[in-house]
């Protein structure tokens, strides 16, 4: 491909500069690294897959602590987040093809914007993570927010009256192991599968039925969600960082001088990186953010 | 490139210095800051082999405790003294593990003989990357550095597995530990991806997949499972580190967490992390015994596809470390199956090897009674991992000294006599020397004498119910144990006489030719030491186990490549573009 066209004497120059010792050919050179950057994307996408493997594994075992905390998750925030990755992930293709057609100073407005999406992800994302700093929900022995009332998680069969709304009578009687358990401290986790039927015809039909959209009483162990969910948003908030400090190099090749159609190869890997960083949060968005 | 040097002075003229590899340049930052592979490569084989004398060391002081009872080294009158002189011990084993798994069995072959030998395998000048090689190195001598500290501060004391929460709530520097590792394992995926590519874009014209030397094919294995498996144990090794510093709580159970997914983490790394510690060994031995055989390898392309078998069904077997952590029965049973399905490849291989030297003409020089030591041993090792594979047996002998004997057997037995068979073999050719064969002959023996006395008395004591990582055990055990550390002196005067008589061959030694053990792969056709660029020219590609056109020569006490009628040179038969149209 490069035989073919007459190349000019920077063309010439640059070919003479970035062609290593041990390769034949640019064409050659330019396919190994692509091939190397879509093998280190692969070992990528495995560091994660321990974090999924992890909130697969919990989410299966105790779905009521994921639904208990995704009322602390600000979706909307979540979205802009998405919106602005995939905006960038657009901008940082397009400076891919202004690369390849040599065009400079576009290439070097869309390395800009790109890290512009990757800054204001960030900034984002630390303000939520300030926010749960705040309200103390953190990982560990660190999580301590505040649920109402004197600060305590409340006890349903303890005490008369449910966390939220609705009049569910007191169902004391029922359950005696769990109200004697409550009276000596314990944690109740009541399950918010509505009551079977009192009436005859089977179906529950009490206006004091809340949806269900979050369980009167908070489970046990909803720290764990939060360890998983500040790990997995800060590993990949990392590789956001990395990033934007390898677009920052970009940049500097960019206004060096460095790059034309005959050599972006640095570019299009770094555009490869920026892919997956985007396509893992495409995953993260969903998993930690939009259930409910 | 020649380099005469004449004195103006003396009459006589001074050899020229022919500049190679090893001797120019010759600055300190041309080594630590080289792009070269054949150095990175050097420089991988002496901090491996460092570490591993290193990790030798804990295994004799582990040895010499065990020579009595109640513990010869770290014992205690009183139960105070005696818990902190066993922590001491657990400290001991700990490290041996760590040492020679993560810095030792995991990197070597691919990092030293890998490094030295794929480029000049393929006809290439380097690798892929050779920076990222160079960096891979780094990341290696840092991990060691971080590992080693960790020892002086207060090495961890958990085992090499890690297991939570123990390792949670212990007191001794876990993480500095763990951050080596996780360094280490850096290193180990850029060196896999290193090599995959190439071998993908860097091999030579007329070098299609299947006249790859099958060293290649095992290192290309290896490689798949370094990028594929090293990530998990990072993001495992990861989260220990914030669960220690961070209290994050996903593997601690006062927390909410799950101290058996740590296992199956772990695990899942671990178990196809021994595939890389043997799939390169087994590597290097499809290379000798055929060289030294004198005959074409047996069943090029099941030994092939046998190592990406290996390599894929390796990924699928981690829960046999879990039979008796609370699996269940169904998974148990799929584990156990996919346990003894892994090994069929294995026995293709070992099958293979003897096939090629049945009716060759076998020359017993001592890379060659590595490779069969390598056979013996690594046989017996396998067999044991099958026995540990089933269901029943496993349940009576998890955590006895039964597995030690049996991972012993497979590592050292496999791995270690594979990785000094590959430097016995490939000495003339990084450093320009012959050893003694006499010495070298001797050193065997008395390693492989040394190994079975070592481990086949675990095996037994093993069976007897003898747990492992104990400091001290029942008297009835004693027999044997004594046994197992007298095999274990045995080794390392084995290790000390190779010390010497390879050390030696570096100054006193005999030139080596290009070819001293006529070889047909395309490092024989380089001189020995070889020059920086490797090859000037892309060199011709043939059959390379046809060892029909190397002739022996005297003069040279070498081999030489000579033109015969009906020979299996490829090169000789790929008929010219004009010939083909008019056939």
């Amino acid at each position: 491909m490069s035989e073919a066209i007459p190349l000019s004497t920077n063309e010439q120059e640059i070919l003479r500069k970035h062609l290593a010792h041990h390769f034949d050919t640019p064409q050659q050179q330019f396919e190994s690294g692509k091939l190397g950057m879509w093998l280190f994307l692969a070992t990528e996408l495995l560091l994660f897959s321990g974090l999924f493997c992890a909130y697969a594994v919990y989410r299966a075992l105790h779905p009521d602590i994921f639904r208990f905390a995704a009322q602390w998750l600000d979706w909307t925030s979540g979205l802009i987040n998405t919106l602005v990755l995939l905006s960038s992930g657009f901008t940082m293709a397009w400076g891919i093809r202004l690369a390849q057609m040599g065009k400079k100073k576009g290439l070097a407005v869309c390395l800009i914007l790109t890290m512009t999406g990757g800054l204001t992800f960030l900034a984002i994302h630390g303000y939520e993570y300030f926010d749960k700093y705040r309200e103390r929900l953190l990982w560990g022995t660190l999580y301590n927010p505040d649920l109402g009332g004197n600060g305590k998680p409340v006890l349903q069969e303890a005490s008369a009256a449910p966390l939220v709304g609705g009049s569910q009578p007191a169902r004391t009687g029922d359950w005696p192991l769990l109200n004697q358990l409550g009276q000596a401290g314990y944690i109740v986790s009541h399950s918010d599968i509505a009551p079977a039927a009192d009436g005859p015809s089977g179906i529950v039909q009490s206006a004091a039925a809340e949806p269900a959209t979050l369980p009167p009483v908070q489970p046990y162990n909803v720290q764990i969600f939060f360890g998983i969910y500040f790990i997995m948003t800060g590993l990949h908030s990392f590789h956001v960082i990395v990033g934007v400090g390898l677009m920052t190099w970009l940049l500097i090749r960019t206004l060096r001088n460095d790059f034309g159609p005959t050599y972006y190869a640095p570019v299009d890997y770094v555009g490869l990186y920026w892919g997956i960083v985007d396509m893992i949060w495409m995953f993260l968005f969903p998993l930690l953010y939009l259930i409910h | 490139m020649s380099h005469a040097t004449t004195a103006t002075i003396s009459t006589t003229e001074k050899k020229p210095v022919e500049h190679h590899y090893l001797n120019y340049p010759r600055t300190i930052s041309s080594w630590l800051l080289t792009l070269d592979h054949k150095r990175i490569g050097i420089m991988y084989l002496t901090l491996g082999m460092l570490a591993f004398f290193v990790g030798g060391l804990m295994a004799e002081i582990i040895r010499t405790q065990l020579l009595v009872p109640k513990g010869l080294i770290f014992n205690g009158s009183t139960i105070q003294a005696q818990y902190t002189a066993f922590k001491h011990y657990n400290q001991v084993f700990t490290l041996h593990g760590i040492i020679m798994v993560f810095m030792v069995l995991v990197p070597i072959i691919p990092g030293a003989i890998g490094n030295f030998t794929l480029p000049l395998l393929l006809g290439a000048k380097d690798v892929a990357f050779p920076r990222l090689n160079l960096i891979s190195f780094w990341l290696y001598v840092s991990g060691v550095i971080l590992a080693i500290a960790s020892m002086i501060f207060g090495a961890a004391d958990t085992g090499w597995t890690f297991y939570t929460p123990y390792s949670i709530t212990t007191d001794t520097y876990v993480v500095f530990m763990v951050s080596g590792i996780f360094l280490l394992g850096f290193s180990s995926i850029f060196t896999g991806l290193n090599f995959i590519v190439t071998i993908h874009k860097l091999r030579p014209p007329g070098m299609s997949w299947f006249r790859m030397p099958l060293f290649v094919w095992a290192t290309y294995a290896t490689s798949a499972i370094q990028v594929a498996a090293t990530p998990v144990i990072g993001v495992t090794l990861l989260l220990l580190i914030l669960e220690r510093v961070m209290g994050i709580g996903i593997f601690n159970p006062a927390l909410g967490g799950n101290p058996v997914l740590f296992q199956h983490f772990f695990w899942f790394y671990s178990h196809p992390a021994v595939y890389i510690m043997i799939l390169p060994a087994m590597g290097i031995i499809s290379e000798i015994i055929p060289v030294f055989s004198r005959k074409h390898i047996f069943g090029y392309e099941f030994i092939a596809f046998s190592s990406l078998a290996i390599a894929l069904i390796g990924f699928f077997v981690w829960g046999h470390h879990l039979f008796v952590n609370g699996q269940s029965a169904e998974l148990d049973a799929i584990f156990s199956f996919l346990t003894f399905l892994v090994a069929v490849p294995s026995g293709v291989k070992i099958f293979n090897w003897m096939a090629t030297m049945y009716k060759g003409a076998i020359v017993l020089k001592t890379p060659m009674l590595y490779a069969i030591s390598f056979i013996v041993l690594f046989t017996i090792g396998g067999l044991t991992g099958v026995v540990l594979g089933a269901l029943a047996t496993d349940v009576v002998l998890h955590d006895t000294y039964f597995v030690v004997g049996h991972f012993h057997y497979v590592m050292f037995g496999g791995t270690i006599i594979a990785l000094i068979g590959a430097i016995h073999y490939w000495w003339p050719k990084m450093f320009g020397r012959m050893y003694s064969e006499f010495w070298g002959r001797i050193a065997c023996v008395i390693l492989f004498i040394g190994v079975n006395v070592t481990f086949y008395p675990q095996l037994i004591v093993g069976a007897y119910g003898m747990p492992r990582r104990y400091a001290s055990y029942l008297p009835e055990y004693q027999p044997y144990m004594d046994l197992s550390t007298i095999g274990a002196y045995i080794q390392l005067v084995a290790f000390l006489i190779m010390a010497a008589y390879l050390l030696h061959s570096l100054f006193r030694g005999r030139k080596a030719p290009a070819n001293p053990w006529g070889g047909a792969t395309l490092e024989w056709t380089t001189p020995s030491p070889p020059s920086h660029d490797n090859f000037d020219t892309t060199p011709v590609v043939g059959d390379p186990y046809d060892y029909s056109n190397l002739v022996y020569d005297p003069a040279l006490d070498g081999y030489i490549r000579v033109d015969r009628e009906g020979s299996h040179d490829y090169a000789s038969t790929i008929p010219m573009p004009e010939q083909q149209a008019g056939h």
